[in-house]
């Protein structure tokens, strides 16, 4: 038995451009309404997406911005119709849409609850019946009759929310409502999500938060530009999503690294006198050896720009010399996003005595694992002398990032382990 | 659309709260608080009243006192002026809830009419003070027919308030037309004149095809003028003629439904 039911959904918003259709007087002296009535452009905001959510499930939906997820989630609330496609619905539907619409600023909040919860589809009477758990549950006590004006956001919304959870709803739909409440307010949502399912009712949760879809949904689906991409186990259709979303930023960094480059190399031999603890991108040198090219290796040697902790990195440097030379130092340093060095290394601090350098030259240097947390890391690349000076520095130029699964802190992730004696016990699994 | 319809009447614990919020939300803050209802007509009267019996004395037969025959017409031609005005933008200003909740819209410009209904019966009160205070008492039998009238205004002010409520979301220009369009209406319906007055006559099919003209005479007979009433016929009319005219306007209404949540 489902609860909810999408069949080959689409829908299309009309767009009119700006100037054609923008006011009454227009349309009749031109004695075009007919036509311009008709949009000249379209935009798909959901093509052909099918999904259904059986009755007492936990059905997540993920995607980017302005990926159709809220689109879907008013279909479903039957706020805008379809363009094609079906819509079905079963049960009494409440909607976490926007907290607190259709609150009046000048009217108590008790006043509110009534009117929000006779919007909502409650009778006086049940309102009266829930009004003391939708306050204590909104901890608004000492405020409620307070004008909702004078409220702060978290407050309304707050009251918002408990008002429209205690609709008592066999369906609710939840939009990224729960990023706005702090942190205990958050579990306590957690906790009526949690009740709601016990009492097997449906709930589609729409959320940017792969966690929660993760830990609370059975079934989850991932649109992208309107269209169903993925669908079915939550850890699978996550797992997928985030393999995109590192490929788009995977081509997003390597633009900008690219760019960087670009730009420091247009500036030609820059200021040799910046100082290379200052934070800032750049590129001098004279260049009698020459920096062409930095790369990011993953483990499997192609090249790269995320990476995750514990993955092995290569960074190889392509270098020509103009004449040979004899005296040369190659040096890397990673920075992270503040602009703290977080290594820095070379040759000549390794000990390696430089003998010979000519023409076209590869140097690799290899990171067996990348033990930093989650962040964005720069990279300097450096030739220079062993008395510093540079024939080619480049500062800062080279991006690439690191993911984790574990939200640790700091800068270094070493290699740990954890270790108890047997009266420590946590729960198994997540 | 009949099942909208139908709707409706599941709708009206709602649509009687919005109305009873509206009335609280108005006056919320202010001093005389609920008073305004009383204060606003009673000082529209005053001024009336200066004006024409000081500065420009009005000494037509028969219409005396002048000020409360005007006051007969005002009353309800301010309950459907407002209205429509609220109404037209409506739905424009309740946007975050059509396009937020699942959210009957028709409910939005009926508030507006029956929050305006309120006031209009708050100034009645004024009106029957004053008309004691001037000894001045209709017949008894003619008041059967005020509920009637009102019944009538109510239909073709909803009408009306649906249909502007869901063009003026597409085209917003009509809030100012509506503004000046209710301005010459004013001026076109026998309320600040007697309708019996020899030029109204001489236009008479003009001022018959004015369906406010048969509301503010009808109000001006029940409330005002001695006798029976005459216009009950053209009363009855306008009320058969909202009928449909209240059914297209919903389906106007029905039919641009789905358009709101997009275009609010």
């Amino acid at each position: 038995m489902n609860a909810i039911e999408l069949a080959n959904v689409s829908k299309v918003y009309r767009r009119y451009s700006g100037k054609q259709f923008a006011t009454l007087k227009s349309a009749l002296l031109q004695r075009s309404i007919l036509r311009e009535l008709r949009p000249n452009e379209t935009f798909p905001a959901l093509t052909d997406v099918s999904f259904a959510v059986a009755k007492g499930a936990t059905y997540g939906v993920i995607g980017k911005n302005g990926s159709g997820k809220s689109t879907a989630l008013k279909l479903v609330a039957g706020i805008t119709k379809p363009t094609s496609g079906t819509v079905r619905v079963d049960g009494r539907i409440s909607a976490l849409i926007e907290l607190g619409a259709g609150f009046h600023p000048e009217i108590s909040g008790r006043e509110n609850v009534y009117i929000n919860g006779i919007m909502l589809g409650l009778s006086k009477r049940q309102i009266q019946e829930r009004f003391d758990a939708i306050v204590d549950f909104a901890e608004m006590r000492e405020f409620i009759d307070a004008p909702v004006k004078t409220y702060s956001s978290g407050m309304y919304m707050r009251l918002g929310f408990a008002v429209a959870i205690h609709v008592d709803p066999d369906v609710l739909l939840v939009d990224e409502v729960l990023a706005v409440g702090d942190e205990g307010f958050t579990h306590k949502c957690l906790d009526k999500f949690s009740e709601f399912r016990r009492r097997n009712k449906t709930i589609l949760l729409v959320t940017h938060s792969l966690n929660l879809v993760e830990r609370f949904c059975d079934e989850a689906l991932w649109l992208d530009a309107g269209r169903a991409m993925a669908h079915g186990d939550p850890k699978r259709v996550v797992g997928a999503y985030l393999t995109a979303v590192e490929q788009g930023e995977e081509q997003l960094m390597a633009a900008t690294t690219e760019k960087a480059v670009d730009t420091s190399a247009a500036a030609g031999p820059a200021d040799p006198t910046s100082n290379m603890f200052e934070a800032t991108e750049g590129r001098w040198g004279s260049r009698e050896i020459e920096i062409t090219d930095v790369t990011f290796l993953g483990s499997d040697q192609r090249p790269a720009h995320i990476f995750h902790t514990g993955d092995s990195m290569a960074i190889r440097v392509k270098v020509r010399a103009k004449k040979a030379a004899d005296d040369f130092v190659f040096g890397v340093g990673l920075f992270n996003a503040d602009g703290v060095c977080c290594f820095g290394t070379n040759t000549y601090l390794e000990e390696m005595n430089p003998e010979e350098l000519s023409g076209e030259a590869e140097v690799t240097f290899t990171i067996d694992s990348l033990d930093l947390v989650e962040g964005t890391y720069k990279v300097d690349v450096a030739v220079h002398k062993r008395d510093g000076f540079p024939y080619d520095y480049h500062r800062l130029l080279y991006t690439f990032r690191v993911k984790s699964r574990t939200h640790d802190v700091g800068i270094y992730r070493p290699r740990h382990r954890w270790q108890f004696s047997p009266n420590v016990r946590f729960k198994p699994g997540a | 659309m009949l099942s909208n319809l139908a709707n409706l009447v599941r709708y009206r614990g709602l649509i009687s709260s919005l109305v009873a919020r509206e009335l609280k939300a108005r006056y919320r803050g202010s001093v005389f608080g609920f008073l305004w209802s009383f204060i606003n007509p009673l000082l529209l009267l005053l001024i009336y009243s200066f004006v024409f019996t000081t500065v420009i004395p009005n000494q037509v037969e028969g219409v005396q006192p002048y000020q409360l025959f005007m006051f007969c017409g005002i009353l309800p031609w301010t309950w459907f002026a407002t209205s429509l005005s609220d109404a037209a933008g409506s739905l424009i200003a309740g946007g975050n809830l059509i396009k937020k909740v699942l959210f009957p819209a028709e409910v939005l410009p009926i508030v507006n009419v029956l929050a305006n209904m309120v006031h209009f019966f708050l100034g009645l009160v004024i009106l029957v003070v004053f008309l004691v205070i001037y000894r001045h008492a209709p017949d008894a039998w003619d008041l059967v027919w005020f509920p009637i009238a009102v019944v009538v205004q109510l239909l073709f002010t909803v009408s009306l308030a649906l249909l502007l409520a869901a063009l003026t979301v597409h085209f917003r220009d009509i809030r100012d037309i509506l503004a000046n369009v209710l301005t010459l209406w004013f001026f076109a319906t026998p309320i600040i004149y007697p309708h019996f007055q020899a030029n109204v006559q001489r236009f008479k099919p003009f001022f018959n095809v004015n369906p406010f003209t048969h509301l503010a005479v009808a109000y001006q007979e029940i409330l005002f003028f001695n006798g029976p009433i005459g216009h009950w016929k053209w009363l009855l009319a306008l009320g058969l003629v909202s009928v449909p005219l209240f059914l297209a306007c919903y389906w106007v209404f029905d039919r641009l439904r789905d358009s709101f949540a997009e275009a609010v």
